[in-house]
């Protein structure tokens, strides 16, 4: 049998690497998934805990984090698409003057 | 070592699933090669010509030519291209394409030597055996199905963009745009159907569609409690069509490969067996969407007889009578393939910005109106 | 048993891909680990008799979410990674900070919450059913607000990606 801690250390494990591929990367859409990365680490939380409580409260919350990560996903890849027209480069660092 | 029974119920079980996958994946794949002689005889007729007549008795073993043809060519890499990704597109559309196959159910139960086996490859029957077992097949079938599209976006778009062309970038980007956009349509489209079954489960919806057991006069005929008729889905029915013509890129929506649009789309860089792989893969697509109407709204495997008294019915040996539903499921689905290639046969292009209207503008709004009239009368009906 | 091998199984695949994302230079590489996290992350779902969560992730997050990170990529043309000044900055205090918040949250997991149950394979009767009676019923007010959030998503998406005449 597989204890629930496994699958919360996994989360945690998942998490942290998304945030150290937040702080290492610097190109702008790599930054994005890691957000996503996080995301789902606490998915994974949630799934597992909601096997543990018998309450299927947790798959909501996942189902809300989904919709929620897809929204941002569209908006945010906007703002890059028009960050790129004006700046053409994807790196952060580059993007570092409010004007051109 | 010794084997406990334990065990020897295991392997049993794992033998008996290796031989449903072989036996099932090796017909679809003959299958397909069979179903590009047929379009090219049907569509050789619609055009007053003959088709294939050399290699065999009316062009038969032009499938195994070309299988030659296939395995013998030059296999092109051409220069630039990012090696992985190219090779890895066509092994995901072949692979996405066969892997529907495993909760498609095609009948009911078959019986050898006392082990009940359910024709399915993901169903599993009672492991005690012996009189009607209840049989378990996944709880989220057809949700499965559509996951398992929802990845072919990948194979399209990994195999334009690796190619280093225009042409396969071009391709690649309209096509996965077009199957995104409809894929919609699709899955909403099926709303109605689950609403009616009350279930995910593709088994679940095609028990739904039999005669109820006290049914009285013209009710007993199983036809009218098909999901088309009895169901009231057949504006469902035409959008589901629709959006499967769409996603298997089939004309009236193959702008995408096109030859005079565009060389050959996201194919255009592909030679020899990964082209074959492709081809494989779409009629592959083609037989699952087939599948897919024939289960939810055709009544799957039920036979069109079923009900009326007054066709007799044929006392088959037991082995045999197991598959005569298998034999409705695949006249059905010979039915779709052949209006697939009939439509190919009659109906022109559409342009890409009419292809985008159509599936944002018309099927959308028309799949989400046909969810709220078949909720409407689902309510009207149970109200007391 | 067979349940600790799966489980095992489908972590390593899930760990190996988060650390392809963060080693990778291609971004279109660390977009396909991330696919490859989540397709295991919803074998992971399966395991915990989540059906219905596993092919929602398959169909929203794998197949719609990320498409659009794969042609983000494919339509910009993002090149290979480079290492500026910045980003060795943040090497030298970002490995610290990473490795303090790992081991706070694994000390507070083992150490201090001490959760002592095991997992259940097949823990849930009907999910899809039970979801949806809770999300129509109790949770009909949070599923309303999220149909309008989208919408307001893709009309901010319209609007900000649409090139200015």
């Amino acid at each position: 049998m597989v204890p629930i801690t496994w699958y919360l250390v996994l989360s945690a494990i998942l998490f942290t690497i998304g945030v150290a591929a937040f702080i290492f990367k610097r190109n702008i859409i790599t930054i994005f998934m890691s957000i996503e990365l996080m995301l789902n680490a606490v998915n994974l939380s949630f799934v597992a805990f909601a096997n543990m409580w018998k309450d299927l409260s947790g798959h909501i919350f996942v189902f809300f984090v989904m919709v929620v990560a897809a929204a941002e996903a569209a908006v945010g890849l906007a703002i890059i698409i028009a960050v790129f027209r004006t700046r053409q480069t994807l790196n952060v660092d580059r993007v570092n003057l409010l004007k051109l | 070592m010794t084997i406990t029974p334990e065990m020897k119920g295991i392997l049993i079980w794992v033998l008996i699933m290796v031989i449903k996958i072989l036996v099932i994946t090796h017909v679809l794949l003959g299958a397909c090669a069979y179903t590009v002689w047929l379009e090219r005889k049907l569509i050789g007729r619609m055009q007053n010509r003959w088709g294939p007549t050399r290699v065999g008795w009316f062009g038969l073993l032009q499938p195994a030519a070309d299988a030659i043809k296939f395995i013998v060519k030059e296999d092109l890499l051409p220069p630039g291209v990012n090696k992985p990704l190219f090779l890895l597109a066509p092994l995901l559309a072949v692979a996405l394409g066969l892997t529907s196959l495993a909760v498609i159910p095609f009948g009911e139960t078959v019986t050898i030597a006392g082990h009940t086996e359910a024709l399915q490859i993901s169903g599993i029957t009672d492991p005690n055996g012996g009189g009607a077992a209840p049989i378990f097949d996944p709880n989220v079938g057809l949700l499965i199905i559509l996951g398992v599209t929802s990845i072919g976006v990948y194979a399209i778009a990994l195999s334009g963009w690796s190619s280093n062309s225009k042409y396969s970038l071009l391709g690649s980007l309209r096509a996965s745009a077009q199957m995104i956009s409809y894929e919609l349509a699709l899955g909403l489209s099926l709303v109605g159907v689950v609403m009616l079954g009350s279930s995910l489960s593709l088994r679940a919806i095609v028990d739904g569609q039999a005669a109820p057991a006290g049914a009285t006069g013209l009710s007993q005929w199983g036809v009218l409690h098909w999901n088309f008729f009895g169901g009231f889905q057949f504006v469902a029915f035409f959008i589901y069509l629709t959006a499967a013509f769409a996603e298997t890129n089939r004309i009236p929506f193959d702008l995408p490969e096109a030859e005079t649009e565009l060389v050959a789309g996201y194919h255009t860089e592909y030679s020899a067996m990964k082209f074959a792989m492709f081809f494989i893969a779409e009629y592959a697509n083609m037989f699952t969407a087939a599948s897919i109407a024939t289960l939810l709204f055709l009544g799957g495997w039920h036979s069109p007889f079923e009900g009326l008294s007054f066709i007799p019915s044929i006392p088959f040996p037991p082995i045999i009578a197991a598959f005569v539903p298998t034999f409705w499921f695949v006249l059905k689905i010979c039915f779709f393939i052949f209006f697939y290639i009939w439509v190919r046969g009659t109906l022109p292009r559409f342009r890409y910005d009419q292809l985008m209207g159509f599936g944002w503008k018309f099927l959308l709004p028309l799949s989400i109106a046909n969810i709220i009239v078949t909720s409407a009368i689902m309510a009207w009906r149970a109200a007391p | 048993m067979v349940h600790q091998l799966l489980f095992i199984i489908f972590a390593g695949i899930c760990v190996a891909g988060a650390l392809n994302l963060l080693l990778q230079k291609h971004p279109i590489s660390s977009a396909l680990s991330l696919i490859v996290v989540m397709g295991s992350l919803a074998l992971l779902y399966l395991l915990l008799g989540a059906q219905f969560v596993a092919a929602i992730q398959v169909i929203v997050y794998a197949g719609a979410i990320m498409v659009l990170f794969v042609f983000v990529i494919m339509l910009l043309n993002a090149g290979e990674e480079e290492h500026t000044k910045g980003s060795r900055i943040a090497m030298w205090f970002g490995v610290p900070s990473v490795a303090a918040l790992f081991g706070m949250v694994l000390f507070i997991l083992l150490q201090r919450s001490k959760i002592d149950y095991q997992i259940q394979l097949g823990a849930f009767g009907r999910p899809t059913k039970d979801v949806a009676i809770l999300l129509f019923r109790d949770y009909l007010l949070p599923f309303e607000v999220t149909s309008v959030l989208i919408l307001v998503a893709i009309m901010g998406a319209v609007v900000l990606a649409r090139r200015q005449p």
